[in-house]
């Protein structure tokens, strides 16, 4: 196939993209390079990644979920306030990871059954789940989370000097590498994307898997709470506000297409390093602030119109 | 006058158009009727400047022109009104026939909003429509707008009206309206191509009929000086030599069983049965609603009343899933849109109605996908480099055979076919129809929903007819002719 080696430069773009970027970083400073530094990179990312690979999957069905943030902060101060009431740190976490499910098979379930477009189901989720944190933290951090070794290690450990947040996010690349691209599910999730009614027609439940990838994205979001949770030491009611922009922009820049049924995982976490190196980067090399935020826009939209360009 | 001559267009190395010629005279409503992808839309897209003709010349007034745009077209008069009208339901009439020439104070944009209104009015009613120019043109029924659309294309000086199928959704009393109002502008000079295949309307309004067939031009009649039956000949009649095979095959019990089966609006009281082994074709014209059928047998549709029964067994199908569960395939009418995700691979579309096969426990086990794809890439001659060719890089030919694939692998008992070989060349063809022999000789029973009457006769044990959404007759094999079948489907009166 004559175009095959086409389709592999498109999908490795974003990585070449990815190796410039830490050449460049590296060589206007070096420190970058420093092991402390990319550790560093490296766990501020997994928080970041981790919601992307859930969004991956709901942007393969040629959705969106801008719920994600909102969720990050009710699971993250539903867990606080489990911990901080003494409850078993794996209890804890479970309850908080099956609260992230359920807010994300509720806005699938939204989606699906009350037929209203993923950007209005989700905008008014993000609102309704962002409500709710505040109502349940009174609007205040909650902190004195107690010195549980697992869950301390969740956020802030390491295991053979990597840090554990990075393990999280390896682990959880695996897994949903494998669903998306070996079982059955994955399969039918491009499917829904590429095509809904050839999908339906071929007697896929694409309701079914709507409500699943979204269900995805809010376990994510609630994994991501976790660990912030842990690091910080406390959960912030206002946790998480604007992730959802960080999500999209990992997963556009890895080259999933926006109209679903085209992309793959391992471009998101490319993504989300791209995102990662170049604000890191920019502190290192002394960028102010608020230009950085000038630059991430940019660098989102140049990589958007290259990949157009590639595809006409 | 617009004389058209040696027109020829192809798309993709498929002619669609050769050497077909077609005038029009001033002050003349002239037909053009044909078959499903005889070539009438490719004509008149050429002539409104939609498409640009290969080869031939139009000649307007005695002068040639060349068309690059509709916008070309439109200086010289030509308009073409769609069969889905152009009207924004949300703008008021007048807006909607000043559209894009609206009347301003100089340059600025600033709406002369009263004379337009006023014009507006001044016209509709020289059309015999009585609405009020400040009324939201969605509120008007379809007959209406389809005369605001033809006021549209007079307050753009047309002197040459295309109209395609402009009937298809009026009622009687609309289409006699609409019939007057054609009369006075052809009084007025001002031409008409007729596109319709409502016999009976054609012979009412029209003076001269132009037939195409296959691409070609036929012939030119005119009006009171020919018959229905000449005109259905001329449009069918081609030779049917040895292009089906020959299929033996033991027709069983009776296998599907639809009972008054009904969508509102759409089509009712659809009865008919097909047995193990038989294959029976449903033909019809485009809009009576046979692919619907299809989609409510399936489950893609919901239905409003009536009854299914497998093999006897009165049966519920709410889903495809449900319908695939009883063993019913359906080979959609539209395979870009329905039938195939064009970005998946063969070995993807081919999986994606047998995942169940191809896994074990959630898991795609590639072994045995890789061998359910290369057993029907074989079996079926798809031709492809690879397995792993993407769907939408195939001819249509092999696309189809796809989606065959696809449905084969679920080991139907039912298999309903649409319009099975749409867009697929001759070669490609003739193989289909040996795929569906085949598939009747292992006893499946195959609904085949097809446009093409020498395909339907030449491929049915029996066919049975729609017409807007009615089952109007039911034809045997020896009684199967091509006249007979058009009859039930324009409507026309019943062939002894």
């Amino acid at each position: 196939m004559s175009n095959s080696s086409k389709d592999w430069l498109s999908k490795l773009g974003p990585l070449i993209g990815l190796i410039l970027l830490i050449i460049i970083v590296s060589v206007m400073n070096p420190s970058f390079l420093s092991i402390t530094n990319i550790f560093n990179v490296l766990r501020q990312v997994s928080i970041s990644a981790i919601i992307a690979f859930g969004m991956t999957f709901v942007i393969l069905t040629g959705g969106i979920d801008l719920s994600v943030g909102s969720t990050l902060a009710l699971t993250g101060a539903v867990a606080a306030s489990l911990l901080a009431g003494g409850v078993d740190p794996f209890l804890s976490m479970g309850v908080a990871l099956i609260l992230g499910l359920i807010l994300g098979a509720i806005n699938g379930v939204i989606i699906t059954k009350g037929k209203v477009a993923p950007f209005i189901a989700t905008l008014a989720t993000m609102t309704v789940y962002r409500g709710l944190t505040l109502v349940y933290t009174d609007g205040k951090p909650i902190s004195g989370l107690g010195d549980h070794l697992s869950f301390q290690m969740f956020g802030k450990g390491y295991f053979f000097g990597i840090p554990i947040p990075v393990i999280t996010t390896i682990i959880a690349f695996v897994i949903l590498y494998f669903i998306l691209h070996k079982t059955t599910y994955g399969r039918r999730v491009y499917a829904v994307g590429g095509n809904e009614e050839a999908a339906k027609l071929s007697g896929i439940n694409a309701d079914r898997i709507k409500i699943g990838v979204y269900a995805i994205s809010g376990f994510m979001a609630a994994l991501s709470a976790l660990i912030l949770t842990s690091r910080l030491n406390s959960a912030q009611p206002t946790a998480g506000q604007a992730y959802e922009l960080d999500a999209i922009a990992a997963v556009v820049l890895g080259g999933t297409s926006l109209n679903g049924g085209k992309g793959w995982i391992f471009g998101t976490l490319v993504g989300a390093l791209i995102i990662g190196v170049l604000n890191n980067g920019m502190n290192l090399i002394g960028v102010s602030s608020f230009w950085q935020q000038v630059v991430k826009g940019i660098v989102i939209l140049l990589a958007v119109l290259l990949d157009r360009k590639k595809s006409e | 006058m617009i004389q058209m001559s040696g027109i020829k267009k192809a798309f993709n190395g498929n002619v669609v158009l050769n050497d077909v010629q077609f005038t029009l005279e001033k002050g003349e409503i002239h037909a053009l009727m044909g078959e499903n992808g005889a070539g009438k839309s490719t004509l008149m897209k050429i002539l409104s400047g939609i498409y640009s003709k290969d080869a031939g010349e139009i000649k307007v007034d005695g002068e040639p022109v060349h068309f690059k745009s509709p916008k070309d077209a439109e200086k010289y008069g030509i308009v073409v009104i769609h069969q889905e009208l152009n009207i924004l339901p949300d703008l008021t009439v007048a807006e909607n026939l000043f559209l894009g020439k609206e009347k301003t104070y100089g340059k600025l944009g600033i709406l002369k909003t009263r004379e337009m209104e006023k014009e507006a009015k001044e016209l509709l009613s020289k059309l015999g429509l009585d609405v009020h120019p400040k009324t939201r043109a969605g509120d008007l029924s379809v007959g209406k707008q389809q005369i605001i659309e033809i006021a549209k294309a007079i307050t753009s000086d047309a002197k040459y009206i295309v109209m395609d199928e402009p009937t298809a959704a009026l009622t009687d009393r609309e289409i006699q309206t609409l019939f007057e109002t054609i009369r006075e502008l052809k009084e007025k000079g001002i031409s008409f191509v007729y596109i319709s295949h409502r016999m009976e309307e054609i012979f009412a309004i029209c003076d001269r009929i132009t037939i195409l067939r296959d691409g070609q031009y036929v012939g030119v009649r005119n009006i009171p000086e020919t018959t229905f039956d000449e005109i259905v000949a001329m449009m069918v009649g081609r030779e049917l030599g040895e292009r089906f095979p020959e299929r033996k095959c033991e027709i069983g019990d009776v296998k599907l069983e639809v009972r008054n089966l009904s969508v509102k609006g759409i089509f009712e009281n659809i009865s008919f049965q097909v047995r193990k082994g038989e294959v029976v074709g449903m033909a019809g014209l485009m809009g009576a609603g046979r692919t619907e059928v299809g989609e409510t047998i399936f489950g893609y549709r919901k239905a409003h009343s009536g009854e299914i029964f497998l093999d006897g067994q009165k049966v519920t199908i709410k889903s495809p899933i449900d319908a695939m569960k009883h063993k019913i395939g359906y080979v959609t009418e539209d395979r870009k849109t329905k039938g195939l995700i064009l970005n998946f691979s063969i070995q993807d579309n081919v999986s994606l109605a047998n995942l169940k096969k191809v896994s074990s426990s959630g898991i795609v086990k590639k072994e045995k996908e890789e061998a359910l794809v290369n057993q029907y890439i074989e079996q079926l001659k798809i031709r492809t480099s690879s397995p792993k060719q993407a769907a939408k890089s195939l001819s249509g030919g092999n696309q189809q055979k796809v989606v065959l694939a696809k449905w084969l692998g679920t080991d139907p008992e039912i298999l309903i076919l649409d319009e099975p070989t749409r867009g697929v060349d001759i070669g490609a063809r003739k193989e289909i129809y040996h795929i569906i022999n085949n598939l009747a000789q292992e006893g499946v029973a195959i609904l085949m929903i097809s446009s093409e009457l020498p395909e339907v006769i030449g491929m049915a044990d029996r066919v049975i007819v729609m017409q807007e959404g009615k089952l109007t007759g039911e034809v045997q094999k020896e009684e199967m002719t091509q006249e007979r079948i058009m009859h039930y489907a324009t409507g026309g009166e019943q062939v002894v």
